[in-house]
């Protein structure tokens, strides 16, 4: 079954077209990696398909029109990890993590002991059980990165969307993370993620999509997404390409041409 | 000792100090009547002297300090949740200025004269306009700062139509009772402005308490809160409408009353273990505990002369508002 499907999702943010006429679907046990430059329009695709944005055209979750469903319904079938780190108030890292539970339970009750499995599993997975009773505004950055992340395992959703969910961790968590999401994957439960670093991206995604000014260039198999071609073309580098442990390595050597005007250096993802 | 536990006593605590203080407010005026005598007289069926002090004086005078506190305490935790800016208070979206020059209007006018409740009912109705307006600059994906940006606009302008009514007040009584009225106090009001204001603040209580879960979730931005299945539309509407209907009636029937939704959850944040819906009703309790002690404060500090409690609780508020400010630049540093 599809757990979400968009077919030619478009969104303008004011007189700029982010997206134009981006069609996938991604089914269960899926690990799909959302790659491209900067500005490319990753984040708004995420955002489009949560609804956070106005868009056009068709989106469907778990088989039913976005459209018709609330907020709270939604919420049920798909998970977000945002860009930022948010963290309001000096709340600690347990209570972060519970609030992972807010659509599966009602207004006022408490936590059911089916919640508190839920969150010990996810502080579990992301390693953050250690620090349950800190403040997570007081931690670094890369550990609030995985409460957040914790936070998003705890809604237990089919679908989960992560934005950059590797930025800011160190590369024994980058690993963890990557290798969580492939589990995930293999258990029927499906990861969309938006990533910057092409080497895990080629190691452990199932699939790639690669975005380029609001459009989707390719889509399928790391190894086809990925080739000296698209980088060249898209990215502007020239790449090593090579094989270990069984698996695709790919490491971006240098620039091809120095980066002209359409190719700001400046992190514009989100504009 | 668990979180939860430790949450339950320090509402226990704030109720019971609550609860002292309301009685202490009944017993303390310019009529010397000895404790017992002014509880007992509150409960007798008679109509002694004693008792109508208490029944008409001192006992609306401690509900609408217990009422008007806790609604201060209670928006300001909300707003500050909504807002997620720990330096957010109830006339931040334009109510309380609004309030204020629907009352300052009924004086001007002369109608107070003719028809008593016409102050409050105008302030009523000028804080309903405000909201409407504010609403609707937001618009229907309001974001948090849109509404800042309107209350502060529509703050501005009620503050320059009232300092227009004062600059053009028909005789310098006029504007001397513009002026006393401004300053916020909770002398010489009855029932009858208990009445008018408690389905108003209650109404705003509701809307408010109902705010808890989705302030949690809003902890993590509005994004990731909607993510979580948070209407934040919804919650936008119940914030700035919860807090305008129980400060506009705040604010109508005892002027404006500074510091006290700013304060209060400021102290009470850490002592919750940061949450803002356990926050909600802490910060309740503490707003009626503040403004019930400060009424106290000015019956005791000046009796006979009158002292606003809106001027205590800026006297006192605004130089603690500096500390905490100091304090936080010190943290972030």
């Amino acid at each position: 079954m599809s757990l979400l499907a968009v077919s030619n999702l478009s969104v303008s943010l004011g007189r700029r077209h982010v997206l134009s006429d981006v069609s996938f679907s991604v089914g269960e046990g899926e690990f799909v990696g959302l790659i491209g430059p900067n500005g490319a329009g990753k984040s708004t695709l995420l955002r489009a398909a949560l609804g956070l944005v106005g868009s056009q055209g068709r989106i469907t979750i778990a088989g039913h029109e976005a459209a018709t469903l609330d907020v709270l319904e939604r919420a049920v079938g798909i998970a977000y990890v945002a860009q930022e780190h948010q963290i309001a108030w000096p709340i600690p890292v347990e209570a972060i993590v519970a609030l992972g539970r807010t659509p599966h339970r009602p207004r006022f009750a408490a936590l059911s002991s089916r919640d508190h499995t839920a969150i010990e599993q996810a502080m579990r997975r992301m390693e953050v059980d250690a620090f349950r009773d800190r403040a997570a505004a007081d931690l670094s950055g890369g550990e609030k990165a995985r409460v957040l992340i914790a936070r998003a395992l705890a809604q237990e959703t089919p679908l989960l969307l992560a934005d950059e969910p590797t930025a800011g961790l160190d590369p024994s968590h980058q690993i963890t993370l990557m290798r969580l999401f492939a589990d995930l994957a293999k258990q029927g439960r499906s990861v969309i993620a938006s990533l910057h670093d092409l080497g895990l991206a080629a190691r452990w995604c199932s699939r790639l999509i690669l975005l380029n000014q609001g459009r989707i260039i390719a889509d399928g198999a790391p190894d086809a997404v990925l080739t000296a071609e698209s980088l060249g073309r898209i990215y502007g580098v020239e790449a090593y390409f090579g094989m270990a442990a069984g698996r695709a390595v790919i490491q971006p050597l240098d620039l091809i041409q120095p980066p002209t005007q359409d190719q700001p250096e400046e992190d514009h993802d989100r504009t | 000792m668990t979180d939860a536990t430790r949450y339950r006593i320090l509402l226990a605590l704030l109720g019971f100090l609550v609860a002292l203080l309301f009685v202490l407010s009944l017993t303390v005026g310019p009529a010397a009547i000895a404790f017992g005598d002014s509880i007992k007289a509150l409960f007798s069926g008679k109509a002694d002297a004693i008792a109508l002090i208490m029944r008409e004086i001192r006992l609306p005078r401690a509900l609408l300090g217990l009422m008007i506190g806790a609604t201060l305490g209670l928006s300001g935790a909300a707003l500050q949740g909504y807002l997620r800016n720990p330096l957010a208070e109830p006339g931040l979206i334009g109510v309380s200025a609004s309030a204020s020059l629907g009352a300052v209007l009924a004086i001007y006018s002369g109608l107070t004269i003719v028809f008593p409740l016409a102050l409050p009912l105008s302030a009523l109705v000028s804080a309903m306009i405000a909201v409407i307006v504010v609403q609707a600059l937001a618009g229907r994906r309001g974001s948090t700062l849109t509404i800042i940006l309107a209350g502060v606009a529509v703050s501005s302008l009620a503050g320059a139509m009232t300092s227009l009514a004062l600059n053009l007040s028909p005789n310098p009584f006029a504007a001397l009772e513009i002026m006393f009225w401004m300053l916020g106090s909770l002398t010489d009001r009855s029932m009858t402005h208990v009445w008018l204001a408690a389905p108003f603040m209650l109404a705003g209580w509701v809307l408010l308490l109902m705010l808890g879960r989705a302030l949690d979730a809003l902890t993590l931005g509005t994004d990731t809160a909607a993510s979580m299945g948070i209407d934040i539309r919804h919650v936008q509407q119940f914030a700035v409408l919860g807090t305008a209907v129980s400060v506009g009636a705040a604010t109508a029937v005892a002027g404006a009353i500074g510091f006290v939704g700013l304060v209060v959850p400021h102290l009470l944040r850490p002592l919750v273990g940061g949450k803002p819906s356990r926050l909600l009703p802490a910060s309740a309790l503490g707003g009626a505990a503040v403004v019930l002690a400060a009424d106290i404060l000015v019956r005791l500090i000046a009796p006979g002369r009158d002292l606003k409690l809106g001027v205590l609780t800026a006297i006192v508020g605004a130089p603690f508002f500096l500390f905490l400010v100091y304090r936080e630049r010190r943290r972030l540093a």
